[in-house]
């Protein structure tokens, strides 16, 4: 039994859907669906636990390596995946009161089968070692979230959904076209005999293509800066849980794949020093993070904020990525991981408003202080996670990207990585006044409280973000080793 | 009781005030506040035995645990931070005392969340105190920030948000922009963050890691990192944060908020860069060399008195203690720029001298327009004859911030002076000359006037605030002038900071 774990990621959310399509019975395929993700969640913690053993390499069909697919549990893999399916499950556990408000009754149990479908997508582009396998599974999220994007309420929501789609399979097409060029060259599609291969034909023409076309894809699909352009459309009309659910975990399952393309299968040497691909990161992270920061201020729709400040925040894991070195590594996985917890409270705040308020223009939220107190809290403190003000996990990656800037004396990235910073101050402050100082709209001066049932996992997710500021064995430790494995830095040397 | 566990109790008990004040909230205010005063008292008295041991000589400490591997919560009390962190919890208990009769005078709304906001400031000025290490300083700093936001904007009306963006923006973006890139880069060159009697700059200054410009430089991002101390031209936020409440410009804006800010000031310049590395660092040859920190000296020396004269141009009342307490913040980070033993030892009693003075004249503008509904100046001609003992304390208070004996103040200006004769800046010694004369142009005239003009047409009644404001205001008025008399103590326990160096 244990040694099916890997296996069992994939496989329960993946059969549970259709399953649940077929029982129709909305109140029973909730309750299902919240088992499948907490029991998919467990088993994603026993497999992180696992790794002090060494990585799990898990054939499927008891196929040998380079001939079947293989799933490979490493550091990251596992961190990646328990955030994934610990944010799932508790986004789906403070799900049915917003569900039941946003989303057509007769379209509960496809609902919640997409998210299954989605949440399986996403796990499996983490545990797979085989690339066309990624490719699969990124089709199936990404496919899952259209439809899922498409429930929105507003008639907006089916053209962002299309937005999003046309996008999107460009970026996957793009994605496509790299690995089959990347089959072409060497001729396999598992990664570690990929990246065994790839020497003898380093710096051919069609390798540096296959590279950029996957990057490109996977930047598209990371809404790196100036390819965000489907991200906020569809985080605004998107259901309010959809939302929290895709921008706590899907961007950052690419930025996982991205690191898994540059570290694994190609190497650093050869994104950073063949190609300066480093600088131009950092470029194109640092831009973003000023448009996109930028961008969120002058937004009058609390949702479409959020979702900018989001296009900002994966500037930063990039940052961290681009400097390729343990510090700046662990800094990018660290920030992958609070910022999903920040982000995905911070939505789920959004989505208490939505349903007491029933509006998420900024002028209908003022002075929803007073009537939802417990709510505007929860905002505040996510708030100031996003900020990065200490004992909060923003905090950490926030220092982690600084000093390792530092260290590597890159004197521009850090300062202005810091003057960005305060654009969020800018954002969330505004947000800040509008619930606390100004006259109350009538639309909240009539809102009660959040329910409890979505009060406390909201609570659940924005008390995390400060118990991973001050405690950060499981979030920046976990990263710092999966950094380590990466540049092929043993456990055991005390190398910084 | 070990000193050690002291350690953790001080900085606990705060956090048990707001455990209690939520717990027991609107329902009972008098329980409440009981709770709130209950809690100070425990507070100081801990605080006080902590004292007995550092100040003959044993440097406690406790370690909370890693944020990340490297950078730690801890804590080790060294004079100038127990010195702090008496003050701090001293004044904590007469505050509230204050804040009870002022806030009920005043029928304000949201009281439970005052409290409790007014505790997590000091839990945040006692960590401030005992950090041991610049990371926990840093922390502490900002946990100061946020949890003060609510007290400033404690009215909720439209000016208090604006006062409340200014005090949040400045001090944020300064600690951000500078204080945190100052923090990473001194750790990325010493490798290091602990407070370290001597420095822990001076290694990497003779190894090449970081030249003598670079130090300059540094000691600046520290300077302006730290916008509590109110350097200019990043003064802004403290005349923009009068819009609070009285008791909270009373605590945090004399002796909380700017005090962690020059007290981290003298923290950097005593044991992360040291002083002897301050005053030999020298950024030109000849006959007249350019040292590293004169900028900070002048800079220092311009805001002391530019702001003297800014307030004087002051009608209000707390705008003007506002601008006076700009001016005397400088002369704390003169003390740590000017880097002499003398010099850094006045810095450290200024904390102290100050604090107790310019409370007495918060309280004093608290109880004057509780009593009399008055917030100008020019309308409080012959206002002694109705609140005597306001004006008198208020004439006790301006002595020690003047610095005329028997004002605690002369001491901490006193050293100053000696510093600046020291390392040979005239100019400064001039500076503080004119301050202390402007200081008695702005000043005195108020109560002079309060009781020598006489009153229009109809006299005065004796119309003092409710007996919760004027106590404690007398209280600390004598504690200035005692304060006086134990200058050689306070010199004798804040002398260690200084030689430990050598």
């Amino acid at each position: 039994m244990i040694e099916q774990l890997p296996i069992l990621v994939i496989v329960i959310p993946l059969m549970a859907a259709p399953l649940f399509v077929l029982i129709g019975n909305r109140k029973l395929v909730l309750l299902l669906t919240q088992l499948v993700c907490w029991t998919v969640f467990g088993v994603a913690v026993s497999l992180l636990s696992r790794m002090q053993y060494g990585p799990i390499s898990y054939e499927l069909g008891g196929w040998p390596s380079p001939y079947g697919i293989v799933y490979n549990v490493d550091y990251l893999s596992a961190f990646v995946m328990v955030f994934v399916s610990g944010l799932g499950a508790i986004v789906i556990t403070y799900a049915p009161r917003s569900v039941d408000k946003e989303i057509h009754h007769s379209k509960h149990s496809l609902f919640y089968a997409s998210y299954l479908l989605c949440m399986t997508g996403l796990l499996g582009m983490c545990i797979t070692g085989d690339l066309f396998n990624v490719f699969v599974f990124l089709e199936i999220s990404s496919l899952s979230s259209y439809a899922l994007i498409s429930l929105g309420k507003t008639r907006r929501a089916p053209l962002a959904a299309l937005h999003y789609l046309i996008i999107g399979t460009v970026g996957a097409t793009f994605f496509l076209i790299g690995i089959g060029l990347l089959y072409q060259m060497t001729g396999t599609l598992n990664m570690a005999d990929i990246a065994n291969r790839i020497q003898a034909v380093e710096g051919s023409r069609t390798m540096l293509v296959a590279f950029a076309f996957m990057t490109v894809g996977l930047f598209i699909k990371m809404a790196v800066f100036p390819l965000h352009t489907w991200l906020p459309n569809a985080y605004t009309y998107a259901p309010s849980v959809v939302t929290c659910f895709i921008a706590a975990t899907a961007t950052k399952v690419s930025v996982y794949a991205f690191i898994r393309l540059i570290y694994v299968i190609f190497t650093p040497q050869f994104a950073f020093e063949q190609l300066p691909l480093d600088q131009a990161l950092m470029a194109f992270s640092l831009v973003g993070i000023f448009v996109a920061s930028a961008a969120a201020i002058y937004q009058t729709n609390i949702k479409r904020l959020l979702a900018y400040s989001s296009v900002a925040q994966i500037g930063y894991m990039l940052l961290g990525i681009s400097m390729s070195n343990v510090g700046g590594l662990t800094a990018g996985i660290t920030h992958m991981f609070n910022h999903a917890l920040i982000k995905g409270g911070l939505f789920m705040v959004v989505g208490c408003f939505a349903l007491r308020i029933g509006s998420l223009k900024l002028e209908d939220l003022r002075g929803a202080g007073k009537t939802m107190p417990l709510t505007s809290f929860a905002w505040v403190v996510g708030g100031l996670g996003l900020i990065g003000v200490p004992m909060t996990a923003g905090f950490v990656s926030k220092w982690l990207l600084l000093t390792s800037a530092l260290s590597l004396e890159l004197w521009p990235v850090a300062v202005l990585m810091l003057l960005s910073s305060l654009l969020a101050v800018v954002y969330i402050w505004r947000v800040v006044e509008i619930l606390y100082f100004s006259p109350a709209s009538h639309l909240a001066q009539t809102a009660k409280e959040a329910p409890m049932a979505m009060l406390i996992p909201t609570y659940v997710v924005i008390g995390s973000t400060i118990v991973f500021g001050c405690w950060t064995v499981y979030s920046a430790g976990i990263a710092q080793a999966a950094a380590k494995s990466l540049l092929g830095i043993s456990q055991m040397g005390g190398v910084q | 009781m070990t000193p050690e566990n002291l350690i953790w109790i001080a900085i606990l008990l705060p956090l048990v005030a707001i455990a209690l004040v939520f717990l027991v909230g609107e329902k009972s205010p008098n329980i409440r506040e009981s709770c709130t005063i209950g809690v100070a008292v425990t507070l100081f008295w801990v605080t006080t035995s902590l004292a007995g041991f550092v100040f003959s000589g044993e440097r406690p400490s406790f370690k909370m645990g890693e944020i990340l591997p490297g950078f730690e919560i801890a804590f080790t009390v060294e004079p100038l931070g127990m010195l702090f962190a008496l003050v701090a919890s001293g004044l904590w208990i007469l505050t509230t005392v204050y804040a009870i009769g002022y806030m009920r005078s005043h029928h304000e709304k949201n009281q439970t969340r005052f409290y409790a906001c007014f505790a997590s400031a000091i839990f945040a000025a006692l960590a401030a105190a005992f950090a041991a290490n610049l990371f926990t300083l840093f922390v502490a700093y900002e946990l100061m920030t946020i949890s003060t936001y609510p007290l400033v904007t404690h009215h909720g009306d439209e000016k208090a948000k604006k006062g409340g963006r200014i005090y949040l923006g400045i001090l944020l973006s300064t600690s951000v922009a500078f204080f945190m890139l100052a923090i990473a880069w001194t750790w990325t060159v010493a490798g290091t963050l602990d407070f370290t009697p001597g420095g822990i700059l001076a290694q990497p200054n003779i190894d090449g890691k970081i030249s003598d410009f670079q130090l300059s430089v540094l000691l600046g991002l520290f300077a302006f990192g730290i916008g509590k101390a109110a350097i200019m031209p990043f003064h802004r936020w403290l005349p923009a944060a009068m819009v609070a409440p009285t008791p909270v410009s009373a605590l945090l804006h004399a002796v909380a908020v700017v005090k962690v800010g020059v007290f981290s000031i003298l923290k950097v310049s005593v044991y992360i860069f040291g002083i002897d590395l301050i005053s030999e660092t020298r950024l030109s040859e000849g006959a007249n060399p350019i040292m590293m920190s004169d900028w900070l000296c002048y800079l220092a020396g311009a805001t002391i008195l530019l702001a003297s004269l800014v307030a004087m141009t002051k009608d209000n009342l707390k705008a003007r203690l506002a601008y006076s307490t700009v001016s005397q913040l400088a002369y704390i980070t003169l003390g740590a720029a000017l880097a002499t033993s003398d010099s850094v030892i006045g810095g450290g009693m200024h904390i102290a001298m100050h604090a107790v003075g310019k409370i007495t004249l918060f309280f004093c503008a608290g109880a004057i327009y509780v009593g009399a509904h008055k917030t100008n100046i020019s309308d409080m001609r012959g206002l002694g004859r109705a609140m005597p003992l306001t004006m008198g304390a208020f004439l006790l208070a301006t002595l020690s911030i003047i610095g005329l004996p028997p004002g605690g103040g002369a001491w901490s200006k006193w050293f100053l002076a000696l510093g600046t004769v020291q390392t040979g800046h005239f100019w400064l010694l001039a500076a503080l000359m004119v301050s202390s004369l402007l200081n008695i142009a702005y000043l005195i005239p108020i109560p002079i006037r309060a009781f020598m003009t006489p009153v229009g047409e109809t006299p005065m009644k004796f119309k003092e605030a409710p007996m919760m404001c004027v106590v404690p205001l007398c209280i600390t008025a004598v504690g200035s002038v005692v304060l006086f008399f134990f200058g050689n103590e306070i010199y004798d326990v804040l002398l260690p900071i200084a030689t430990s160096a050598r």
